[in-house]
């Protein structure tokens, strides 16, 4: 987020001894295709420290995914969900997390060209995965037609679920579901809107998918 | 979360010998990783099964289907066979939780999901099935949407799946491979009813693994349909649902498959009223009288009494839809 204080200098973030803030580990896990060793402090994201301090040898594995395009080789807490690896580690803060359990769709993600629930998906599993997110959209400059969209159609107020939405209507949209702004509505149920923009929501999905 | 172990089996054997020693699979993780979070569920070592090879439908000899246990929700729905032969099925698995979980969420996996009862999902709550011996929050405590029938004084929570009510209306079997071999599981017998052993939910034994749910082929044609009534029109568990299959040939009903769910503390069977209906011609008065007893046994709790007649009439009006009158 453009409001983040510069990231302080990388410190190694080996283990819970080495205290590292989620500062510290964003700074030292971002550069590109690194090898991160992930302890048991950090493994949960939002974890309490005294929670990670009980476990101190949490088991961690290593696992190489692509995201956007980018291949990363990291080790981490078996705990830590795709949404805390991109969030956390990656500096991918693009999906958000509303609920951690499935039920908002705030951290929609596509996982193989399929759309997911980061919240609910554990990293270690994405062997060889290929992860979309909303940072992984657009083509240099030019936006995502989706995201174009959204602005167009005024399809969002205070835009925390709108990253899930963009994302969960472009697997709408490839899934084929957009027949009426009735099938638009029910194949995106997974994704809560607080600010009740989902007219709005509608219509930019039904205008990316060519209907409009 | 507490922390586990994590393994990657490639092949069953490796599955069998990682759950005989007490690994716990998980396939969508949908449930699972959701119930560690919240510390409900807390397994020492978690067994990642989505590499093994049954992520397939398969037509059976006889004219039913065989559904791969690592079969996603999505795909188990969106499968020409399944759409054109059980629409039940289809139904039932896109009315349930959102795009999102059912690209995640298989097959077997979803007729193992354990129940949304808010008690059991909170920790500090007394839980018979989370924690014998505890008590039941929910017998004195906000059951507005907790079952009616199959409870016992240990347990009142519902089976949360919909497509274990399609599989129980029609009959379907659990494959399952253990240390013995395969056996064969009837759905019915597959997901226990709580009793006074709540914790124990499914006909298991320890380190088995589900290879498949199997359809059995059923008369031609066969019309079928699944309605779900709840509090929201999407994304959320059913209140009342009815899972329907009829044979009916020469204007008479031949076969009749009907279940019911949000009601049960398994997906309830409802064989009176299947029984009501087979041998009779397709009227409005016959789909009321067989759904009257859609409810018979019913102890409803301080909260869902309206579900007794809620369950009646979602089964009549599926009984209507799917017998083609008006």
């Amino acid at each position: 987020m453009s409001t983040e204080p510069e990231a302080p200098a990388p410190t190694p973030a080996d283990g819970p001894s080495s205290g590292p803030t989620r500062r510290t580990f964003i700074a030292t896990t971002s550069a590109v295709g690194g090898v991160v060793i992930a302890g048991g402090a950090i493994g949960g994201g939002f974890l309490a420290s005294d929670e990670a301090d009980a476990a101190p040898a949490a088991p961690a594995s290593r696992v190489s995914l692509t995201v956007n395009g980018t291949r990363h080789t990291v080790t981490v807490d078996n705990r830590t969900s795709l949404l805390d690896l991109l969030r956390e580690h990656l500096d991918l803060t693009g999906a958000k997390k509303g609920c951690d359990a499935g039920a908002c769709g705030a951290c929609t993600v596509l996982v193989d060209g399929h759309r997911q629930n980061a919240c609910l998906t554990l990293a270690v599993r994405l062997e060889g995965a290929k992860v979309t997110t909303i940072e992984g959209l657009a083509d240099g400059e030019r936006l995502h037609p989706l995201q174009q969209a959204f602005i167009d159609e005024d399809a969002f107020q205070c835009g925390y679920c709108t990253p899930g939405q963009i994302v969960s209507g472009v697997g709408c949209i490839k899934e084929g579901h957009t027949h009426s702004p009735e099938e638009i509505r029910e194949w995106m149920s997974g994704n809560i809107c607080r600010c009740g923009c989902y007219v709005k929501i509608v219509r930019a999905v039904e205008q990316a998918a060519g209907r409009k | 979360m507490y922390p586990f172990e994590y393994t990657r089996v490639s092949d069953t054997k490796d599955a069998l010998t990682a759950g005989r020693r007490g690994g716990r699979y998980i396939a969508g993780g949908t449930t699972l990783v959701d119930l560690m979070r919240e510390t409900v569920e807390r397994p020492e070592t978690v067994v990642d099964i989505s590499g093994l090879p049954l992520d397939e439908v398969t037509a059976t000899e006889r004219g039913g289907l065989r559904i791969g246990a690592l079969v996603t929700m999505s795909a188990a729905a969106a499968h020409p066979k399944v759409r054109t032969l059980f629409p039940v099925v289809s139904q039932s698995l896109e009315l349930s939780a959102s795009a999102q979980l059912r690209n995640m969420a298989t097959i077997g996996g979803n007729i193992m999901q354990r129940t949304r009862c808010t008690y059991f999902r909170d920790v500090t709550a007394a839980c018979n099935k989370r924690e014998p011996g505890s008590g039941c929050a929910a017998r004195e405590g906000y059951n507005r949407s907790h079952a009616i029938l199959g409870t016992s004084d240990a347990c009142v929570a519902t089976h949360p799946s919909d497509v274990a009510v399609a599989f129980a209306a029609l009959e379907a079997e659990v494959h399952v491979l253990g240390a013995d071999g395969q056996r064969r599981i009837p759905f019915a017998d597959f997901l226990l009813r709580p009793g006074s052993t709540p914790n124990r939910e499914q006909a298991l034994r320890k380190g088995e693994l589900i290879t498949a749910v199997e359809i059995p082929a059923l008369p031609r044609p066969l019309a079928s349909g699944y309605l779900k009534v709840r509090d929201r029109q999407s994304y959320e568990f059913a209140l009342t649902s009815a899972a329907v299959a009829l044979h009916i040939r020469g204007g008479v009903i031949r076969e009749a498959k009907v279940a019911a769910g949000g009601v049960g503390t398994v997906p309830w069977k409802l064989p009176a009223v299947e029984q009501h209906l087979v041998g009779e011609r397709p009227s409005a008065s016959l789909w009321a009288a067989a759904a009257a007893k859609a409810a018979d046994g019913a102890r409803p709790l301080a909260h869902n009494r309206f579900k007794t007649d809620l369950l009646k009439r979602t089964v009549e009006r599926k009984l209507r839809i799917v017998g083609g009158t008006k």
